[in-house]
């Protein structure tokens, strides 16, 4: 078949799997929306506001669906509008391919009306990037795009495509899913080692990290945990990975963890660290961290090993066959002495629940949760809110959590909602804070054009609350730049952009905003006042061990 | 504790590649003594050099990220009692009468070759480890260098073990 590269385009995210794009059109890219316009595939085009707002879309949909996202922009600002969704993606590992158009061979390098170097921008933010100089390679570089995007550890890929390549044709041979790269497996003689490891210890945990959901293999860990009398502690982007009422689930540790997760991470002989990779946010004082305990590491990418934690076993090799190999070899036991101190620990968790007339943010947290199935894709997110998701939101299944772990990117919640809710067709609900929302509100016109049914929570405290948190304990209580107090009607704002809105000051309140909201299909924004001086606890003040926390 | 060591790092002969591995070093704090590169025998590969200092996690972390490029295809430690290390210097010395002999002298002490001669200056070429030209240097700085120019190393392996070979069958 003769195509035009756009046609060819089309062609081979169709072959890919591909159903749903986000992007915004330009000037470079008007051929490739030309052959979306005729495209015999059906691929959906997803217009958003703004191109950050697609680059978060195609990363929160991959995270949903385990599938590779798909994003498209022009050349020169729109290429610069992606960035911090290609950075974001990549701070947590998760595939994208996003495709700028560039402006034409001819031109690049001569400073011409929206072009900058789009490679150049890309290196540092993604796996990897390419540059497509000639027709001749276009298919075959697109298919390397989705294949290296999801092979190994996952992450984003930038295809950029200058307009003469788009235009120009050649002979386009149909092809098959492209094979992911073929995974290591781990060495059998390590992993005989971690069983044997695990068969001595007394007091075991499993720290799972987002590794062991981009892999799919979260089903190995609840088995895991039972058969040797384990406890499961996670970081923020491993909460998934079991059922978080599972009594065997600590949750999240870290600095805004729970004091039980941090504190029997610390007390656990033995830690079976998967798919993590030991920020400074999740162990604190590196020295402390798991200070009694032998650390088994397995990771995809090696070079996770000895970055952060030089662990005492460190294991290379796909999560999925490490895991059923250790469930299939281990004892099964009961630490009975471990289950004791645990149990001790939780009790003595510290919720800091005041007890106040007013609406609290774990009040509107478990509000929604007792709403919602165990379906609802939950996206948040950065700051407060986000931290007090991971505390008090009961996940059940795996990929229901969209969150910007690594970067932390204030505005990537209204995106990835779009993203997350098209790809599984369900309710998805976006905890965001007024500084948050502020960032890119502007996506909501998205939802509602694509009739979407995404229930925005604004927990809203009229501040920069986590900054506010930290210039309140480290600064002095020198509160620059951090009282928001905005004079934005957020009910009207909602109405403006053709979604409903509603205001909750009470759990009543916001219980009839959420039956309402869980009962129409299309997007609806609830407003929840709280207090502004609420303060995200417990803390691990920065390079703190659990003996550090601050409860108060 | 530092020390220091070259990779020879084997690449596909793409543009831009040169820009990822040094957009790598500053990206991850990685300290580049001497960065070479060249075409190799074969024409879809490229080959670089890349002497480097820190201590033993960094030298690590330094050869797993730069593995994990997609255009890389393989990265390896020189162990220098088996790898030859070369590195050329010219150099402009400003010389006449006297100074001029004594130059001369130490040039074929050094077993350096004189590449060209002025009214006033000589440049003279040297290849050699590092020590090596080093010490010329260090030999003749008193008589007044104008200029230098050195290319950094390139490194080899003594014996018949090649780098990279039947990385395309591989």
């Amino acid at each position: 078949m003769l195509l035009t590269g756009c046609e060819i385009i089309m062609e081979v995210l169709a072959e890919q799997g591909v159903d749903t794009v986000f992007g915004y059109p330009g000037g470079q890219v008007l051929s490739i929306y030309d052959a979306l316009y005729k495209n015999r595939h059906g691929i959906k085009h997803v217009l958003t506001a703004h191109e950050q707002g697609a680059s978060h879309a195609a990363d929160g949909y991959s995270r949903s669906s385990g599938k590779v996202g798909v994003c498209i922009a022009t050349s020169g600002p729109g290429v610069t509008n992606i960035i911090t969704g290609l950075a974001t993606a990549h701070a947590d590992s998760i595939p994208i391919v996003a495709i700028t158009g560039n402006v034409p061979m001819e031109l690049i390098g001569t400073d011409s009306f929206q072009e900058v170097d789009a490679i150049g921008l890309s290196i540092p933010i993604t796996k990897h990037s390419f540059l497509v100089k000639s027709i001749d390679t276009l298919a075959f570089t697109l298919r390397e795009a989705f294949k290296f995007a999801k092979s190994g550890r996952p992450g984003p890929v930038l295809v950029d495509i200058p307009k003469n390549v788009q235009v120009s044709k050649t002979e386009y041979e149909p092809m098959g899913l492209v094979e992911n790269i073929p995974d290591i497996n781990a060495d059998k003689q390590l992993l005989d080692e971690a069983v044997k490891l695990i068969n001595a210890c007394k007091k075991p945990v499993i720290y799972c990290g987002g590794g062991v959901i981009n892999s799919n293999s979260t089903e190995y860990i609840q088995p895991i945990v039972e058969k040797c009398g384990a406890y499961a502690v996670f970081s923020m982007m491993g909460l998934t990975a079991m059922d978080c009422e599972h009594k065997r689930h600590l949750g999240m540790s870290g600095m805004h963890g729970l004091y039980a997760a941090t504190k029997t991470l610390t007390k656990a002989d033995l830690v079976l660290a998967v798919g993590v990779r030991f920020t400074e946010r999740a162990t604190g004082n590196k020295a402390k961290f798991a200070e009694n305990a032998k650390i088994i590491h397995i990771d995809i990418d090696p070079a996770e090993h000895g970055k952060n934690i030089d662990a005492d076993l460190k294991i290379q090799g796909n999560l999925s066959n490490s895991l059923s190999y250790i469930l299939e070899n281990i004892n099964n036991k009961k630490n009975s002495e471990w289950d004791k101190e645990v149990e001790n620990y939780k009790q003595h968790e510290n919720k800091n629940r005041k007890v106040t007339a007013l609406l609290m943010p774990w009040d509107i947290i478990e509000t929604v949760n007792k709403k919602a199935t165990p379906y609802t894709n939950i996206a948040t997110d950065v700051g407060q809110h986000q931290m007090w998701v991971a505390q008090y939101y009961k996940f059940k299944m795996p990929r229901t959590h969209i969150t910007s772990g690594g970067l932390g990117t204030m505005g990537y919640g209204m995106g990835a909602a779009i993203g997350s809710c098209m790809a599984t067709k369900r309710r998805t609900v976006l905890f965001t804070g007024d500084g948050s929302f502020g960032m890119n509100l502007n996506e909501l016109a998205t939802a509602v054009s694509e009739k979407l049914p995404i229930t925005v929570v604004i927990i809203n405290n009229k501040r920069l609350g986590m900054i506010r948190q930290w210039q309140s304990r480290f600064f002095d209580g020198h509160f620059m730049a951090t009282v928001l107090d905005r004079k934005t009607d957020f009910v009207k704002l909602a109405e403006a952009f053709g979604a409903e809105g509603y205001r909750a000051n009470s759990i009543k309140e916001l219980e009839q905003a959420l039956d309402r909201a869980f009962d129409i299909n299309t997007p609806c924004v609830i407003e929840c006042v709280i207090p502004s001086d609420e303060d995200v606890l417990p803390m691990v003040p920065p390079n703190g061990s659990v003996d550090n926390m601050i409860f108060k | 504790m530092n020390e220091k060591f070259s990779l020879s790092i084997v690449v596909t002969n793409q543009p831009g590649v040169l820009t990822r591995i040094s957009s790598l070093f500053s990206q991850r704090d990685f300290n580049i003594d001497t960065f070479t590169s060249g075409k190799t025998e074969d024409e879809d590969y490229a080959r670089i050099t890349i002497t480097a200092s820190g201590d033993m996690r960094k030298k690590e972390q330094m050869i797993k990220q730069i593995s994990k490029l997609y255009d890389v295809k393989k990265v390896e430690v020189m162990q220098p009692e088996n790898t030859i290390l070369r590195e050329l210097l010219i150099v402009k010395v400003s010389a006449s009468g006297e100074k001029l002999r004594e130059i001369l002298d130490a040039a074929s002490v050094f077993r350096s070759k004189v590449v060209d001669m002025s009214p006033g200056s000589v440049c003279v070429e040297i290849t050699g480890e590092t020590s090596k030209i080093d010490a010329f240097l260090n030999y003749i700085k008193d008589y007044g260098i104008l200029e230098y120019c050195r290319t950094g190393l390139i490194a080899v392996q003594r014996g018949k073990t090649c780098l990279y070979k039947n990385i395309k069958t591989a």
